[in-house]
């Protein structure tokens, strides 16, 4: 066990540093160029522009560029924007918001989903099973941004029941309607995997012996069905975690909540490049360990998984 | 009737019953002096599968009675009902099933509509279950021990450090060495006969009155099975508990059970006490089934004078062509094997731990002639199906050589070795999992002769229809999938594959271990007399003993990696000259039972002389050939081209 932990933990370093340079590539070759557009209208005088470049080493070659970046990550200095604000300080207050918003999104759909899928898998093809499944088609089909602005105008607009604007320093009460909207999507997409597995695990010939043995139907669906079902669907949410935090953009600017996705969109708009790989790396980072904790869970799950090293 | 009786070679633990069963001569509906009153009585069983194309019946009027600690077999081929009538009796049928008829009496009470709570009253603790597949019927992510504690704690026979003990003298009393570690470790640490014994612990945890057993050993290699069903009988024995045992082996019913039950088609065709029934039987199915059953009437199929006459022409063709240089003179056989070795590492848990060396495979070599088969016989890890595979160069020995028509596998150029894939093909064990299943059957026969650039698209229809045919399957499978056939006709169609390429050597890894005795006896012959029409040799990789007699000429017994005896079939039956050899023979159930006009083949010692006498005049034999049952043209069952 304490291999397949440091095998895995191993594993993420040359993701990590995939994933930076690639990224870095990318908003490199970016269109534009963020130090002119600075003035606005008056453009800045050519020595201040060359000064910010050079402060900025946007002067130097993108390998340099690259490696002056990681330099300055591991001494702990993320470096700062254009105008001077410290990005550790915009992300400090900005990432606790979005990780009570994934929170939500996560809760909501793994418990919901789950529950649904259960119900669903069980009974396979009565009408609550097909009502299960029409209303996850439905969810899936609508782009999530249509289902923010019908929440928000239903909820916020018409009932009054949440806050049309979250802004700043929301409150739980204020993201529970946000994070539905952002977990709808996977709400759905948990339901229907929990049924598929529900259904096929419950035929399975170790669920009749279960049966057979006398345990209650409860004992057997819990013990034998739901925790042989779970394995892909923890799989899925573990992945689904890291997507939350991305999808998060769109999410973030219907509600107005000054989030990770919030200060990432604001970030490309401005051509903040140092702001963005940094968020985008924030951001892998947290799909990385994501995917370590599900890759534990898996092997803690099922017991098959930690031997794999011996064939 | 003492003296003919000898049902089994196992010690009896309950003589008086049996004999009193023997006496009856009766179905025992008619009386039984040991107890008045049945455990189970099932009467006129109606079960209906509901699925898209419609009600299917699976079980129609069916009628069983089981006493108090009797054993009562059910013996029947796949889709006879066999199963389905006994997992109605504790409402285990699958979704789509339901009881649609008759009543299902258990100690006195009609539970075939029993509500939940009544027929959780009576699982586990009333009627025990031990399922068909070690492999899928233990849930892999609990513990052994933890799943069998639950039915313990489930009915009420013990809960905590109490149950925990329980289960640990159950696994014991299943015969599980190592009882305590064993119950902390996972199932896929237990090996199939392991699993098994777990399963017969928690079927017997709450001390059930009748256990079923659905074919309790099908899925194990023959001395694994005959330990577990002695032991097996011995616990129920012990136990009093009664058993349904259900199985598609008729030697296997006759050895353990009291009283057959013949299933056909979801209609008990016959049943009565065991011996009777073997010996007069009176359904045209159950004399079918007991021709069918190779431990009960094995003997090498086909004349020899025949395939004699082929394998001199096969041997004539192969010594016209041009020898080659680097080609070694085996004159007439096909393929050679000297000292083959293979070591398998396998690697630490931690990586600095050295990997352990494992011989799969010990020096061992064999030579098989042009026109015959030589079968390698052995339990399972006993290295045979790592011979097969260096045979057919997917896996490289460590040492030694394979030779095939003179030439090295390991030197071969990969023009020579493209022609050895043609002319060396296999067929391996699961008909389900060797077909890809989206290639219609077409596709599937015609590929290698695609991959092979033979003949035009026109030639090449042609050529599977002909083969589709030469294994029997109708040409309206060509356009079929996978998934329509049943599991013979997949068989088949893997053969009709390997054949496409007219190959001269077919390895059947374990190819009929997975079918019924019926669908196993039709492939048998099949293969037989292709290799008497096109001088195929075989070499045939099975556990089962009892098949070798029917198609091997040469048998290799292979005991953990190695060669412990090597002889001709018939030597090898008559007069085995290992410890090992006799102990595989010994597991055949149901070598000791008269049968209906055959001659009593009786123990090993007594089983010499009249097999040697029949082994003697080759037109005897022929005779013999298609078992005691001579009226085939009679028999509306012998008859039917595809299953």
């Amino acid at each position: 066990m304490t291999w397949y932990v440091l095998r895995r933990v191993l594993q993420m370093i040359p993701v990590f540093f995939g994933a930076t340079l690639l990224v870095y590539f990318m908003v490199f070759f970016m269109p534009g160029d963020p130090i002119a557009a600075l003035g606005g209208d008056k453009p800045l005088p050519e020595a201040a522009q060359a000064r910010l470049r050079e402060e900025f080493n946007l002067d130097k070659p993108f390998l340099v560029q690259y490696f002056l970046y990681l330099a300055n990550i591991f001494q702990g200095d993320l470096g700062s924007t254009f105008r001077g604000q410290s990005i550790s300080g915009q992300l400090a207050d900005a990432f606790p918001i979005t990780i009570r918003l994934a929170i939500i999104a996560i809760v909501f759909e793994a418990v919901l989903g789950i529950a649904a899928g259960v119900i669903s898998g069980l009974r396979k093809g009565t009408w609550i099973d097909t009502t299960f499944l029409m209303l996850s088609l439905l969810v899936i089909a609508v782009p999530t941004f249509v289902l923010g602005f019908v929440a928000q105008f239903v909820l916020g607009v018409q009932l009054r029941v949440m806050p049309v604007n979250v802004g700043r320093d929301p409150s739980w009460e204020n993201l529970l309607v946000p994070g539905m909207v952002l977990g709808a999507v996977s709400f759905a997409y948990v339901l229907r995997l929990t049924r598929t597995q529900v259904a096929e695990v419950a035929a399975q010939d170790h669920v009749r012996t279960a049966t057979a043995k006398g345990l209650p139907r409860h004992r057997v669906v819990s013990a034998h069905v739901l925790r042989n079902s779970l394995i892909p669907v923890i799989t899925y949410i573990g992945i689904d975690l890291g997507m939350l935090m991305g999808g998060a953009i769109v999410t973030e600017s219907i509600f107005n909540i000054p989030g990770i996705g919030f200060h990432l969109w604001d970030a490309i708009r401005a051509g903040e490049n140092t702001k963005v790989v940094t968020i985008v790396t924030l951001l892998v980072t947290v799909f990385v360990i994501a995917n370590l904790i599900v890759d534990i869970l898996y092997a803690l799950l099922d017991p098959r998984i930690r031997y794999v090293s011996k064939s | 009737m003492t003296q003919t009786g000898r049902i089994s070679f196992r010690e009896d633990p309950n003589p008086e019953l049996r004999d009193g069963e023997l006496r009856d001569g009766q179905a025992s509906s008619s009386g039984h002096d040991h107890a008045s009153t049945p455990l189970l009585d099932i009467q006129d069983l109606d079960v209906t599968f509901t699925t898209s194309a419609g009600p299917v019946p699976a079980v129609r009027g069916a009628n069983l009675t089981v006493y108090p600690g009797q054993t009562v077999a059910i013996v029947g081929e796949s889709g006879s009902g066999k199963s389905t009538t006994a997992m109605a009796i504790s409402q285990l049928l699958p979704r789509n099933g339901a009881i649609t008829g008759g009543r299902i009496e258990f100690q006195g009470t009609d539970i075939a509509a029993a509500d939940r709570k009544q027929i959780l009253a009576l699982r586990g603790s009333e009627i025990g279950l031990v399922p068909q597949d070690p492999m899928s019927n233990l849930n892999p992510l609990w513990r052994v021990g933890f799943q069998i504690k639950e039915a313990l704690v489930a009915n009420g026979i013990a809960k905590g450090k109490e149950a925990d003990r329980r289960v640990v003298e159950l696994l014991a009393e299943a015969g599980l060495p190592d009882p305590e570690r064993r119950a902390n470790q996972f199932p896929h640490e237990f090996s199939g006969g392991m699993r098994q014994r777990a399963l017969i612990a928690m079927g017997l945890a709450a001390r059930p009155s009748l256990l079923i057993a659905d074919e309790p050993t099908s899925a194990l290699d023959v001395t694994v099975q005959r330990q577990i069903l002695d032991h097996l009988d011995h616990l129920t024995d012990s136990l009093d508990v009664a058993v349904l045992l259900i199985t598609h082996d008729l030697g296997l019913a006759a050895e353990r059970a009291q009283h057959l039950v013949v299933m056909y088609r979801g209609h008990v065709v016959e049943s009565g006490p065991a011996l009777q029934l073997l010996q007069d039987p009176q359904h045209a199915y159950t004399q079918r089934l007991i021709a069918a059953a190779p431990s009960l009437s094995s003997r090498r199929l086909v004349s020899q004078r025949e395939r004699a006459r082929t394998r001199q022409d096969a041997e004539k063709a192969a010594r016209a062509r041009d020898p080659l240089p680097g080609r070694h003179d085996d004159g007439d056989d096909v393929i050679v094997a000297e000292n083959l070795t293979r070591v398998f590492s396998i690697r630490g848990r931690a990586p600095w731990e050295k990997p352990t060396p494992f011989t799969a495979v010990d020096d061992v070599s064999f030579r098989l002639r042009r026109g015959t088969t030589t079968a390698i016989v052995g339990e399972s890890g006993s290295g045979k199906s790592t011979v097969a595979q260096m045979v057919l160069k997917l896996l490289e020995p460590t040492s030694g050589q394979v030779r095939f028509d003179g030439r090295d596998l390991a030197q071969m150029s990969s023009k020579e070795l493209f022609e050895l894939r043609r002319r060396v093909q296999p067929i391996f064990q699961n008909p389900y999992g060797t077909i890809d299943p989206t290639y219609s059957i077409f596709r599937t026969v015609e590929e290698p002769l695609r991959l092979h650039g033979i003949g035009t698209r026109r030639e090449r229809v042609a050529r599977v229809r002909d083969l589709l045919d030469k294994v029997a399957l109708p040409t309206g499978v060509m356009d079929r999938y996978p998934n329509e056939l049943s599991g013979g006709q997949r068989q088949r169609v893997a053969i009709a594959r390997a054949l496409a390429l007219e190959p001269e050597v077919v390895v059947c890894d374990e190819a009929v271990s997975a079918l019924d005795v019926l669908v196993q006896a039709q492939v048998l012959e099949l293969l037989n007399d292709l290799q008497s029409e096109l001088g195929l040799s075989y070499i045939f990789i099975t556990h089962d003993l009892a098949v070798v007699r029917q198609i091997a000429d040469d048998v290799l017994v292979m005991e953990q990696g190695r060669v412990v005896e090597h002889a001709p079939t018939e030597q090898v039956f008559t007069d085995p000259q290992q410890e090992y050899t006799r102990r595989l023979l010994d597991a055949i159930p149901g070598r000791s039972i008269e049968l209906a006009g055959s001659r009593i083949l009786g123990d090993l010692e007594e089983a010499q002389a009249p097999t040697t006498d029949s082994m003697v005049s080759e037109d005897e034999q022929e005779q013999a050939v298609r078992g005691p049952i001579a009226s085939e043209g009679e028999d509306p069952y012998t008859t039917g081209g595809v299953v």
